[in-house]
């Protein structure tokens, strides 16, 4: 069987690669593409380190075959940070020390810029739902929401 | 290297196509949170993969001039939850497809998958069959229909023909004083199984009871429509003797599972206790004096 060839863009760069049909997304950041920032915890959806962005949706790579990438448009992690530049939430969990292993953190910080995207004053509980699909065996949970409302605090403040 | 295809076709007819050439090596593919997980644990080793999100019909939301709904069997929880209007008509079975795990699993997760993978414990399958959901099917044969609570068979089996593809869930318009409701039991908050779930839907004109449907799911095999639980709600003011006498009835509808989850005990106990807080959401949606 030949592999497929999937057209996509990944972090706003046009990106070509090919794969097997039973692929996850995940496997091919990781091997082929060398986009190792997002991590594969379970590889079964429960964990969420695995979070991207595929065409503004949060999702699971590890519950995407890589095939469907095809025209599609997909952030991981490694786009997050302009340049040298971190993301406010990339700053404020250093800040915080928001994390200790530092598995979870990649999906944690996708997942939770997915959250600000759409509200940016999300109350407590509302960013532990949001970020029920992301677990962490480190910290408690309570450094990285405490990290997420700091952040939403001041992009608001930023936004005035 | 393995020998395994994957096909996004933009037509139904090439769907059906396909999945028919494959015999019965073939699988759907929606959300992929059942499924590829499935996959990856070995329990199923497809030979094609028919994704059938590129085909329009699968993923739109339509709401029919007489004020019904059409919803495609691929469109995400996410998706479903942007609607300005289904919600608002449909909180019930909103609220059934939006528990369906993480934020991440809800941008992937479908109504359509989640009934064709036919766990007794699907969270939208009993808020559909309150709902008096109609599936339309399409397969070689062509198209056909049939009520939700036809389609489950049993634990992971359904009643669709080889090569049928669930297309969509037509859900009827809704008379003045309508509402339905969602709730299930589990351990914790979010990300686990229904230990018991319950849907309800119900209308009330002048404060009596006209219509009800009652789904209930993980008691059984397959998700039950205990029309027993209906029968004694209907008629009445949804007083405690009515209540109590629909609990009992789907108490004792259960033909539960001993599990780590629950015991077939308190299954049979949380059916009732559950069906009666149901019915109490449902009602005061409806708009309950
Ligand atoms: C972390 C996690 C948490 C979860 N939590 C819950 C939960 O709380 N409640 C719950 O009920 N489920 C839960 N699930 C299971 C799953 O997410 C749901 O069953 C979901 O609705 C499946 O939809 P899907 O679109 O992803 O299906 P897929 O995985 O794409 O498909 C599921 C099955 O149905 C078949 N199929 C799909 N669509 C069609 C179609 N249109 N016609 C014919 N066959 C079709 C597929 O071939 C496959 O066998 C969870 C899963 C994960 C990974
Ligand atoms: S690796 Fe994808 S959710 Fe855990
Ligand atoms: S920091 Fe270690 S798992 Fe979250």
């Amino acid at each position: 069987m030949a592999k497929l060839h999937v057209s996509t863009t990944i972090n706003g760069e046009p990106t070509e690669f090919l794969c097997e049909a039973n692929d996850s997304m995940l496997d091919v950041l990781r091997g082929p593409l060398g986009l190792t920032g997002s991590k594969e915890g379970c590889g079964s959806g429960d964990c969420g380190a695995c979070s991207i962005m595929l065409d503004d949706r949060l999702v699971c790579s590890c519950l995407m075959l890589a095939a469907e990438a095809e025209d599609s448009d997909i952030t991981t992690i490694e786009g997050m940070a302009v340049g040298e530049k971190l993301h406010p939430l990339q700053q404020k969990f250093l800040e915080l020390a928001a994390l200790q292993c530092g598995i979870c953190t990649p999906g944690v910080l996708v997942a939770s810029k997915a959250l600000l995207e759409r509200n940016l004053n999300p109350t407590e509980t509302e960013v532990r739902y949001w970020l029920a699909g992301n677990l962490c065996r480190c910290t408690g949970y309570d450094k990285i929401v405490r990290a997420v409302l700091d952040t939403a605090a001041e992009m608001r403040e930023a936004a005035q | 290297m393995t020998d395994i295809q994957y096909l996004a076709p933009h037509t139904l007819d090439e769907a059906v196509g396909a999945f028919a050439a494959a015999a019965g090596t073939a699988r759907i593919l929606a959300g992929g949170t059942d499924l590829l997980v499935q996959m990856r644990a070995g329990m199923v080793r497809p030979g094609l993969i028919v994704d059938i999100k590129k085909i329009a019909e699968m993923t739109s939301i339509e709401e029919t001039a007489d004020g019904g709904f059409v919803v495609g069997a691929a469109v995400s929880g996410a998706v479903l939850a942007e609607h300005p209007r289904f919600g608002k008509v449909w909180p019930g079975v909103l609220e059934s497809i939006n528990l369906i795990g993480s934020t991440q699993v809800q941008g992937r997760a479908s109504a359509g998958g989640n009934l064709c993978n036919g766990s007794p414990a699907g969270d939208s399958v009993p808020a559909m069959m309150a709902a008096d959901a109609i599936v339309t099917v399409q397969g070689p044969n062509g198209r056909r229909q049939m009520p939700v609570e036809a389609v489950p068979a049993g634990p992971g089996r359904i009643n669709l023909a080889p090569a049928e593809i669930l297309v969509s869930f037509t859900l009827p318009p809704r008379p003045p004083g309508s509402s339905d409701a969602y709730l299930r039991m589990i351990p914790r908050t979010e990300m686990d199984i229904a230990v018991v779930g319950c849907g309800v839907s119900l209308t009330l004109t002048n404060g009596v009871c006209t219509a009800a449907r009652v789904g209930l799911g993980a008691v059984a095999p397959t998700v039950l429509l205990v029309e027993a639980a209906a029968k004694a709600l209907i008629g009445s003011k949804l007083d405690t003797a009515a209540v109590d006498a629909a609990a009992a009835a789907c108490s004792a509808a259960c033909r539960p599972i001993d599990d780590k989850r629950g015991t077939i005990v308190y299954r049979t106990k949380v059916a009732g206790v559950l069906l009666k807080r149901t019915v109490g959401i449902a009602a005061d949606r409806a708009g309950r004096a």
